[in-house]
């Protein structure tokens, strides 16, 4: 970070310094664009879908979102340097008045204009400029589109998908069973569904250990947390944060109850309650997993969450 | 007043012939500066303070060298502060604290025997939630998560076992006794951070590293600007 600070610095003296050092350069004629300038501006026009290409491959091949910026912010910045440079090279920014007769016949006025706007020869440096110009911007417009496919049917499954189901055992971070009487009461620990992907939606847990008489479930709920064991989707149903704070009291009279907050905008869930919402911008609980102990004493899932995992939007705002 | 009281519990303590055994010299100035929301016994006062029979060593040690008991209310958050004992009478009243019931002890912590590394991902993992990455603390819905970087690695150990205040306690199964000894160190660490690139920016992530990038950006735009207009004569 100090480094690039020092190197801005030097860069901006540099460009200040530049300008200072030669306040009477001599005026080139600029409208006698050299065939050098307009190469550079159509090769930078040409670069610009390509870097869209490149940012719609990253895209669909899932890579990280440094390369994503990278190459969308490259088409705008390559676009931006095109259109410096035509402005600066290309075009003429004098007006320039030239006196001319009237021309004498009308007729000869009306062919002066006609071969005025009739197109040359095959492809003019104009339209060809032109040309470039328009594919950059197309391209550009459709590299800003294809996110949006994001949002479509397809990702809808990923959503929705759970890996939960009666008897899947319970994992930490390391994929080893979690043994239910290793677990005292008021720890807490993220685990995951043994085999399947921890980065999808549903996998990762939160498990936390109340006194069981502590515990005010719902009455369909009685049996989904043995010994006081509760597990809850990691995931805020506010903006889908990773829900990592765990408050316990230790001395309950007075202290606030056991609940799970959300780091990013203070969303509180009641545990003893189910996942109940008592504070926060979340408007529904956090979704619980029922629980069971299984012969070898692990923890394993008894069934699927008791609502959808993840933030609030369209459908979804209450269960 | 209940510092006062203590202090004066203090003076008292002092000025009596040292007693032969450090549990019963440690009920005195128990009874003297404790028993009004612990109760005489230290079975508790109902709605006051709880009873600290089992609450063991490292909770007795925690909460009166970090300064947090005696409390000025009871019901208020405790909160770092000078320790109102001096290192005997801690030791006398950490002492009568144990010989109540089995505790946890306090916990052997070396940040030497640490590994840094493993202790940034245990600590990212277990308690930055709430401490903040650099141990410099925050805020949970009821109470402050306080700074840690006041807090000696004994005092460390005794927080991650005993839970004190809101915090969970993490016992052997959660993190082990060198999974301790590296977030010791890795807090040891964190006091005085290696930023790489240079500006630490109060290590409090994204936000005003964003905020940066975008100021520099911005005069980076103005400075294009400048370069590629022209002066209207």
């Amino acid at each position: 970070m100090r480094a690039l600070g020092r190197w801005l610095v030097a860069a901006l003296l540099l460009l200040i310094g530049r300008r200072r050092a030669r306040p009477a350069r001599p005026e080139r004629p600029r409208y006698e664009a050299g065939g050098r300038d307009e190469l550079l501006v159509l090769t930078l026009l040409a670069a610009v879908p390509a870097a869209c290409v490149a940012f719609v491959v990253v895209y669909f091949t899932d890579a990280s979102t440094q390369w994503l910026g990278l190459a969308l912010g490259g088409a705008f910045a390559l676009a931006a340097a095109a259109a410096g440079i035509a402005g600066k090279r290309l075009v003429s920014q004098k007006r320039h008045v030239e006196p001319r007769p009237e021309l004498e016949h009308p007729e000869e006025q009306e062919e002066v204009l006609r071969e005025l706007h009739e197109p040359g020869e095959g492809l003019t440096r104009r339209r060809l400029l032109l040309t470039a110009a328009g594919g950059a911007v197309a391209a550009l417009l459709g590299a800003l589109a294809i996110p949006a496919l994001s949002l479509g049917p397809g990702a809808g499954g990923r959503l929705t998908r759970s890996p939960w189901r009666r008897g899947r055992r319970l994992v930490d971070e390391q994929g080893r069973p979690i043994a239910a009487a290793t677990i005292e009461v008021g720890n807490f620990l993220t685990a995951f569904p043994e085999g399947a992907d921890k980065e999808d939606f549903a996998s990762p847990l939160v498990v936390v250990r109340i006194r069981p008489d502590e515990l005010r479930l719902p009455a369909h709920r009685s049996n989904w947390a043995p010994d006081g064991i509760l597990a809850f989707s990691k995931i805020c149903t506010h903006a889908g944060c990773a829900v990592a704070l765990f408050r316990y009291p230790l001395y309950r009279p007075r202290s606030p109850k056991p609940a799970l907050v959300c780091p990013c905008h203070y969303s509180t869930f009641d545990v003893a309650r189910g996942g109940h919402r008592i504070f926060g911008p979340a408007d529904r609980a956090l979704p619980q997993l029922p629980l069971a102990i299984d012969g070898e004493g692990n923890l394993v899932a008894a069934g699927d969450f008791s609502g959808r995992v993840g933030p609030s939007w369209w459908g979804v705002r209450k269960s | 007043m209940r510092r006062a009281l203590a202090l004066a519990a203090l003076a008292l303590a002092v000025a009596q012939p040292a007693a032969a055994d450090s549990v019963s010299r440690g009920r005195a100035l128990f009874v003297e500066g404790c028993s009004s929301c612990h109760g005489f016994d230290a079975r508790g006062v109902a709605g006051q303070g709880p009873s600290l029979v089992g609450a063991g060593a490292a909770a007795a040690d925690f909460y009166l060298s970090t300064g947090r008991m005696p409390l000025d209310a009871p019901g208020r958050q405790p909160l770092r502060d000078d320790p109102a004992y001096d290192r005997a009478d801690i030791d006398a009243l950490v002492a009568y604290v144990a010989s109540l019931g089995p505790g946890p002890a306090i916990p052997d912590v070396d940040p030497a025997r640490g590994d840094l590394a493993e202790g940034q991902r245990s600590f990212t993992a277990n308690c930055a939630g709430c401490h903040q990455v650099v141990g410099r603390g925050g805020v949970v819905t009821g109470g402050f998560s306080p700074s840690l970087h006041e807090a000696t690695a004994r005092q460390i150990g005794e927080a991650v076992r005993v839970g004190p205040y809101l915090m969970p306690p993490f016992d052997e199964h959660r993190i082990d006794r060198h999974t301790l000894d590296s977030i010791a160190r890795y807090l040891r660490y964190a006091r005085h951070p290696d930023d790489r690139g240079g500006w630490g920016l109060f290590e409090i992530g994204p936000v005003p590293e964003g905020m940066v990038a975008w100021l520099l950006g911005g005069v980076l735009v103005l400075v294009v600007v400048r370069l590629l207009g022209e002066r209207n004569e």
